[in-house]
């Protein structure tokens, strides 16, 4: 901003209007957000123990330092202070089994940021959620690693042995795979999932807690409740449609909604601001996208969880929804 | 309450210049006129250096219909015909320069009683263009032009614009409160202009008094509206839809959906133009903001140095920016070298603090611009294509339908400057229009 000389005055500064802001900038909405996901991370903490700091600590740290090696290599400024690049390794974390590597964490991080963001021009241009483009890669690349889900235990009473515990969605598509029915499925008690305890990622066990944390983002006016409740709505519908016409084929949408990915990603990973739609009216279109594709993929697809792939699909769609939900301006004639 | 879609909650400061009275500013010992006070076609000064004039002497010439005159403010001598910045363009603009005597005293025939509800709609029209009467809210275009809409326009509703949503200003509040008839009076003068039996005073909730007050004065005919506190509530076209339900159309005037709208302060300028002859050569503004020591609403002449008024409001307190207007659409100043002009609704002085000093970053889509948009815009592409220069881009994006209220780059939280990108792509278009038309 230009200072200049005023007459027998101290420095002004001279800008165009207007000459007052609002106090909520980038930096503060990124804290809002990692705040929301506190509740999810603690569960995650809680059951899973010690490993799981340690993978959000590893996240967490490695996205931060390449975001800044990567701006000092490219002679760019450092944005570190946005908190957007430890924002993305809480989201990344919290989409990786407690169990995993190190190097895979780092990988991840590497990927998200440099693949997911950066390329593309850092923060706001990236096409992409980078923490799901990451967490999409590692699931492609070291599926093993990816879905071996140590079983929850309570914090106090964590054994060093680690149990592998089928996640719910995976175990269902087990029983459908193998015995065409889902009733061959071990029975769940929805208030597992609903509490956390159950295998999966480390940050996607509690819907209790995810939902928690989305009810604060949306209080906060950080986002809006288009996109989680339609998203779920969606996803509610559709399951309920294939339930009622077939309850032994099809489980039912309480079971689609609490048990799996779909918490998080509605409420934290579609809703990231720089890849899902301007508008109100478009993000509606987004989040019946990710239903649908979501509902598509965990019945008939390859993969237990359809929750991260029906993101990126849908991110990809962001511009084209925007230009078609462009609003009808004041005064149109 | 009405209101309208969109707009922002920003802090409202009032507190602090709100209570106090209107103080009489004293005369400045030489006065500073602008040849060009409002928008519109040029205007010429009358009067050369060595000149005696008595205040309320005509001093220039308008040239054209849309033109308004001014006229001095004090009795003297003139000593110069000089330039100086032009508070709103920034430029070196011609200005009169007149040495009071100090014996202010008034023009042959001036002031003239009389009473205005004998005086035919011409003669009314007549006082207000020779008065020099702008629009007092800021947008400063000839009032008589307003009062004329052409035969074809069908003009049923007269709105009084007191809502004073730029925040921290109280000066058409101070005005209503302390002197309800000239407005309520300019306001029955410019209902019979306009053939109409009816008129609305709009004022914004956060003024309960001005508002209880203009409900016991105000005669049967005008009625006075209570609006929500929402920034640009006083925006001509989001007042009058927030009134009437009507969008006033892309590119068009009030005038197209039958109302026209007058700021308060505009209301009383054209009471005393009917009334008592008397010409717009002094205004009231509100000098505040935590940059200023003792923050008053003031009575002012026109042309008065800008430095006289920060010493008798005691002086600048850590001054970061010095604006001409509201903290929402006011313009920075560069120099404390200007005077007070007709439109100067308020001199804001802010400190650092209080005003917006820092970078910007990378727009994160966060939609609150398209959310905050008055006019239905999305904001975030205009600042994009402004970043690289892509006027035709930003037409597309319905940029001409711009107000620069300023509610995108308040809420915006990367900080981006999204009403100067906006400023930057109309010059932009301006030029390529004036480039096409001259080849």
């Amino acid at each position: 901003m230009p200072r200049v000389k005023g007459h027998e005055m101290k420095d002004i500064f001279v800008s165009s209007s207007p000459h007052i802001h609002s106090p909520e900038d980038t930096p503060w909405i990124m804290r809002q957000v990692i705040y929301a996901l506190i509740p999810g991370a603690l569960i995650g903490v809680y059951f899973f123990g010690i490993p799981a700091i340690r993978v959000i600590a590893i996240s967490v740290v490695s996205c931060m330092v390449i975001e800044t090696l990567w701006q000092k290599l490219m002679k760019q400024d450092i944005t570190i202070a946005d908190g957007s690049a430890a924002l993305t390794g809480l989201l990344l974390a919290m989409n990786l089994p407690s169990g995993a590597p190190w190097w895979l964490v780092v990988l991840g991080s590497l990927v998200a940021i440099i693949l997911g963001k950066q390329v593309y021009g850092g923060l706001g241009n990236n096409p992409f959620n980078p923490a799901l483009v990451a967490r999409v890669f590692l699931l492609i690349s070291f599926p093993v690693h990816m879905t071996t889900w140590p079983a929850p235990r309570a914090f106090f009473s964590q054994a060093a042995d680690t149990v592998t515990g089928a996640t719910p969605l995976g175990a269902l598509k087990t029983a459908v795979f193998e015995h065409g029915t889902i009733t061959a499925a071990p029975h769940l008690n929805l208030m597992d999932p609903f509490f956390g305890n159950i295998g999966g990622s480390l940050g996607e066990i509690s819907a209790l807690a995810l939902i928690l944390g989305g009810i604060y983002l949306i209080a906060r006016k950080i986002i809006s409740w288009h996109i989680p409740v339609i998203y779920i709505g969606t996803v509610a519908v559709f399951t309920g449609a294939l339930w009622m016409m077939n309850p032994n084929l099809y489980a039912d949408p309480a079971f689609h909604l609490i048990a799996g990915g779909l918490m998080l990603g509605a409420f934290f990973m579609a809703t990231d601001m720089v890849t899902s739609p301007i508008t109100n009216k478009g993000k509606i279109i987004f989040a019946v996208g990710c239903g649908v594709i979501t509902v598509v993929i965990r019945i008939w697809g390859g993969y237990p969880e359809g929750v991260s792939f029906a993101i990126l699909i849908m991110n990809a769609l962001v511009p084209l929804i925007n230009k078609v939900t462009r609003p009808g301006k004041f005064g149109a004639v | 309450m009405k209101t309208f879609k969109g707009g922002i909650h920003p802090p409202e400061e009032k507190e602090l210049v709100k209570d106090n009275p209107i103080a009489d500013f004293p005369l400045s010992s030489t006065f500073y006129v602008l040849v060009q006070q409002h928008l519109g076609a040029p205007a010429k000064p009358i009067v050369k250096a060595g000149d005696e004039v008595k205040k309320g002497q005509v001093i220039t010439e308008p040239l054209g219909f849309v033109s308004a005159p001014v006229h001095a403010p004090t009795s003297g001598t003139v000593k110069e015909i000089s330039k100086m910045v032009h508070p709103v363009t920034g430029l070196l603009a011609p200005c009169i320069v007149i040495d009071a005597d100090g014996k202010d005293q008034w023009a042959d025939g001036l002031p003239l009683e009389r009473d205005p509800s004998v005086m035919t709609t011409e003669e009314l029209m007549g006082a207000i263009k020779a008065a020099g009467i702008v629009g007092m809210g800021g947008a400063t275009f000839p009032t008589h032009v307003k009062l004329s809409p052409p035969k074809e326009k069908t003009i049923d509703t007269f709105i009084v614009n007191g809502a004073e949503c730029e925040p921290y200003l109280s000066s058409d509040y101070r005005l209503m409160l302390e002197q309800p008839e000239r407005v309520l009076g300019g306001t029955l003068i410019a209902m019979r202009i306009l053939g109409l039996d009816k008129a609305i005073l709009a004022i914004e909730s956060n003024k309960p008094d001005a508002i209880k007050l203009m409900e016991s004065k105000a005669p049967p005919q005008i009625q006075v509206e209570t609006l929500k506190v929402k920034y640009p509530q006083g925006a001509e076209k989001q007042l009058i839809n927030a009134l009437t339900g009507r969008e006033v159309p892309s590119g068009g005037l009030p005038m197209d959906v039958g109302a026209v709208v007058q700021n308060a302060g505009t209301c009383a300028a054209i009471y005393d133009a009917c009334a008592h002859g008397i010409p717009l050569i002094e205004r009231i503004t509100s000098v505040t903001g935590r940059g200023i020591k003792h923050p008053k609403n003031i009575k002012v002449r026109i042309g008065t140095p800008i430095k006289d008024v920060i010493d008798f409001c005691g002086g600048l307190n850590d001054a970061a920016k010095i604006i001409f207007g509201g903290p929402m659409m006011g313009i920075a100043q560069f120099s404390d070298d200007i005077s007070i002009m007709k439109g100067t609704s308020g001199v804001l002085v802010l400190t650092e603090k209080d005003t917006n000093i820092s970078h910007y970053s990378a727009c994160i889509s966060c939609g609150r611009c398209v959310e905050a948009c008055p006019m239905c815009l999305i904001p975030s592409t205009l600042s994009k294509a402004g970043e690289k220069s892509m006027w035709q881009m930003a037409l597309d994006n319905n940029l001409l339908d711009c107000v620069e209220c300023g509610s995108c780059t308040f809420v915006c939280p990367a900080n981006r400057p999204i009403v100067h990108f906006v400023k930057y792509l109309k010059a932009l278009q301006r030029a390529a229009n004036a480039k096409s038309k001259g080849a």
